[in-house]
């Protein structure tokens, strides 16, 4: 394919995507255009397919059969990132956001709103974008959308992922055409340096400066790689742009290998990712047909492929050398550095390897340019960062966000608070190599340097936030379930000590806890921090350390007193019949598996505590709130 | 090493294999990906497999039982005709999802990892299959059940049983 060509697609289809992007009256002149009356998007990704968004579709498209209406175009598109809503249907031009739809309701869609004449059904729409008078919003002014700034998750929601036209007319493919067009390497490279983009898988080390020590590592042989193995648990961000924009990954990487001179990338992708899988294997098949990838790209004389890898379950394989080890088909065990991977990497050559949001900020800085991008953010962290906000909140989804956000921003306005009246108690960032911030830390600005100063890091974006009822010594020992699992066994200090660790935190929440407990705790962490072979285990003892640091009355109250306030540690735990409060109903002794509580009918009921197992059932089932758990 | 249950593969299986094996044995690294293939084939990785595959790359039976046993999605054991797993992920977690798995362990009466006796059920636990925004969730086969509780296990397991009856 050659230039000319490529902007000829972007031409002829570019009024379609741009209905999707401008407000209703532009939107509505523009949808002349293109011959399609109305645009219907539905997402495709993973969090609303799970909620049934396929069947959405399918019955869509049968009900626009039986009306006969043929100037509607129905997208399969990405995340939206509002996943906690799905399945999330938008009419353009209107801009209708639709939420929780169900084949039943798009029915009614179909009859009412997307027939010539139709109009929104009110009730149907995310009730966010409806006001108290009943007025109709766009939905990027709701709370959920409007402080957000999407760079790497442009495109997700926008265009049909398993179309590369849609992709290309939604810019994908431009940088590449610059950079091959009117840029050298060195000068791809200075770009990426004045951009400051830092890795986003969560360490953080500046993209410029790795791709650089490639460049200059002499070899006939070098690889690009892609880390699609977002292990972090509550993390789905890259998954997401896998999802909704696979082409501005595969874009990227063509970009890196002709800056260091590299003509074979490899995608490392988790095999629990089936529809990413398939969109990334969908779009390298359009993408050689089209010229894109493969031989002489775009006339340029240069020669660039990829290949992909699924991975086979294994958090380590996260960090890069265990991760290039795995490409090469052996077991996933990290290796000392130096040598890094720019000098000797994959197969012994030298390599770089990304992280997928990483690459999805390629295109942006290479076609806005460096100055452009590092305006946004702070000065040490530039650009956004897309958090995967879960837990305990309202908005559960996927949100991207100028770098320096403070939390409160992204909990109480973007992620509309925590849900049932609770309170904000932390949220846990970086998952099992990240720690805990606290309430009182609220304030605190998201950016690199920030979250490391109050002993947590940014990690790859999982967010995971947490309310009252969250025990702090439950969640560390779950992180440590999670490192002492998934520990590949190769150094001694991150093996033996995950175990040990997690055998120490069981034994505070079993309410065996004795006082010293904390001061072993606080020792062995610091010898895996320092004596851990990869991050894996350096960072292992990060979420006790942190939670230590905010909530160390919690851990002194689990040992000393014996006591879980959140109610988690069941062995802490011990039910009450309120005698004043009961009726003598007999439900709960109906209801107890074990037989554990005994009393006559209309007289108080007793709980023998040694007999009881604290399922909480009795206490579930009482009508008269009679049942206590101290 | 563990005791596998007795195998039983078909002559047909193992040509499947014996191709897949022929096809990708030059491409460098190519251990992985036979090994995804084979347990799709047999549903599971037993030691007759792993020999099949050791032979047919020239390489040591221990080096391909290394890789098998360090990667979670191999399987040394036979699977449910129904594969229940249970996410443990971060999201799940904090709303409950090891409530969910001790329910389905005790209506299944086996623990997580293993099979039912009559094969129609397995448990598994998992980290995070990205419906967070439906935590917590249990995966059934290829089917994402959401927003549960441990009272709407049993309703869940008792249609599989129906389908099976």
């Amino acid at each position: 394919m050659t230039i000319q060509e490529l902007d000829a697609i972007r031409a002829k289809k570019k009024d379609l995507i741009e209905v999707r992007r401008v407000i209703r009256e532009q939107g509505e002149k523009l949808a002349e255009k293109t011959g399609y009356r109305k645009q219907v998007l539905v997402c495709g990704g993973t969090g609303c397919t799970s909620s049934s968004s396929m069947k959405v579709i399918a019955q869509l498209e049968e009900s626009l059969k039986q009306l006969k209406i043929e100037d509607i175009l129905v997208v399969k598109t990405g995340c939206f990132g509002l996943c906690a809503l799905g399945p999330i249907m938008i009419v353009y031009p209107e801009g209708a956001f639709y939420a929780q739809v169900t084949p039943e309701t798009v029915k009614e869609i179909t009859e009412k709103h997307l027939v010539k004449g139709g109009e929104i059904v009110k009730d149907l729409l995310y009730q966010g974008t409806v006001t108290e008078s009943g007025e109709i919003i766009p939905f990027a002014e709701t709370p959920f959308y409007k402080k957000q700034m999407r760079i790497a998750l442009r495109n997700c929601g926008v265009i049909a992922p398993e179309d590369i036209e849609e992709a290309i007319a939604a810019g994908d493919y431009q940088a590449l055409e610059k950079v091959l067009t009117s840029m050298t390497p060195d000068d791809v490279i200075n770009e990426m340096l004045a951009s400051g983009l830092r890795g986003r898988g969560g360490a953080g080390f500046p993209t410029g400066r790795k791709w650089a020590f490639a460049k200059a590592s002499v070899s006939d042989v070098k690889y690009v790689c892609c880390n699609a193995d977002e292990g972090d648990p509550g993390a789905f961000m890259d998954r997401s742009v896998l999802e909704g924009d696979p082409h501005s990954v595969l874009e990227a990487m063509t970009i890196a290998g002709y800056a260091i001179g590299a003509h074979n990338g490899f995608i490392y992708v988790r095999a629990e990712y089936p529809v990413a899988v398939e969109r990334l294997k969908i779009a390298l098949k359009q993408a050689r047909e089209y010229g894109l990838l493969g031989k002489n790209i775009l006339d340029s004389g240069f020669d660039f492929d990829i290949e992909i890898r699924l991975g086979a379950g294994a958090f380590v394989c996260g960090e890069e050398t265990a991760l290039m080890r795995s490409i090469e088909g052996h077991r996933g065990e990290p290796r000392p550095r130096p040598p890094f991977p720019a000098v000797k990497g994959l197969f012994g050559k030298p390599t770089i390897l990304n992280n997928v949001e990483t690459w999805a900020n390629i295109n942006p800085i290479i076609v806005k340019g460096a100055a452009w991008f590092s305006s946004i953010g702070t000065k040490s962290s530039t650009g956004t960062k897309v958090f995967a906000l879960g837990g305990k909140i309202t908005n559960v989804g996927l949100v991207e966000v100028p770098m320096g956000t403070t939390l409160r921003e992204i909990v109480e306005e973007i992620g509309g608070g925590i849900p049932n009246g609770k309170t904000f108690k932390a949220a846990q960032t970086g998952g099992p190599s990240g720690g805990c911030i606290p309430a009182s830390h609220i304030d605190t600005p998201i950016d690199y340097d920030s979250l490391i100063a109050i002993g947590s890091m940014m990690g790859s974006g999982g967010m995971i936030i947490l309310d009252e009822d969250t025990c702090m010594v439950d969640i560390s020992k779950f992180y440590l379930e999670f490192t002492a699992d998934e520990s590949c066994g190769k150094c001694t200090p991150c093996r033996i000590g995950t175990k040990r660790l997690l055998q120490l935190l069981t034994k505070i929440t079993e309410g065996k806890g004795e006082s010293e407990d904390i001061q072993k705790i606080e020792e062995l962490s610091s010898h895996m921090k320092q004596s851990s072979l990869c991050a894996l285990g350096q960072s292992a003892p990060n979420p006790v350390l942190s939670t230590l640091q905010y909530f160390r009355d919690e851990y002194v109250e689990h040992i000393e007193k014996k006591v879980c306030k959140a109610g988690v540690c069941k062995a802490l735990l011990t039910y009450h019949i309120i005698e004043d409060k009961c009726k003598g109903c007999t439900l709960c002794a109906r209801q107890c598996p074990v037989k554990a509580i005994t009393g006559t009918v209309k007289q108080p009921h007793v709980i023998d505590t040694a007999k009881c197992v604290k399922c909480g059932l009795c206490m579930a089932h009482c009508k008269f709130n009679a049942i206590e758990r101290i | 090493m563990k005791e596998c249950k007795a195998f039983c593969g078909t002559a047909e299986q193992e040509q499947k294999l014996k191709a897949v094996i022929e096809e990708s044995r030059s491409t460098p690294g190519c251990l992985m990906h036979i090994l995804q293939e084979a347990q799709g084939i047999y549903g599971f990785l037993p030691i007759e497999v792993q020999k099949i595959i050791a032979e047919g790359l020239g390489i040591s039976l221990s080096e391909v039982y290394g890789v098998v046993t360090f990667y979670s999605q191999f399987s040394l054991n036979p699977k449910g005709k129904h594969r229940i797993s249970v996410c443990l992920g971060t999201a799940c977690y904090v709303k409950g999802s090891d409530k969910l798995l001790e329910e389905l362990e005790k209506q299944l009466n086996i623990k997580c990892g293993e099979c039912t006796p009559d094969g129609l059920f397995s448990i598994d636990s998992c980290r995070c299959v990205g419906a967070c925004g439906l935590a917590p969730v249990v995966m059934i086969d290829e089917d994402v059940y959401g927003k549960l509780t441990p009272e709407m296990v049993k309703g869940i397991l008792d249609k599989y049983r129906e389908e099976q009856a």
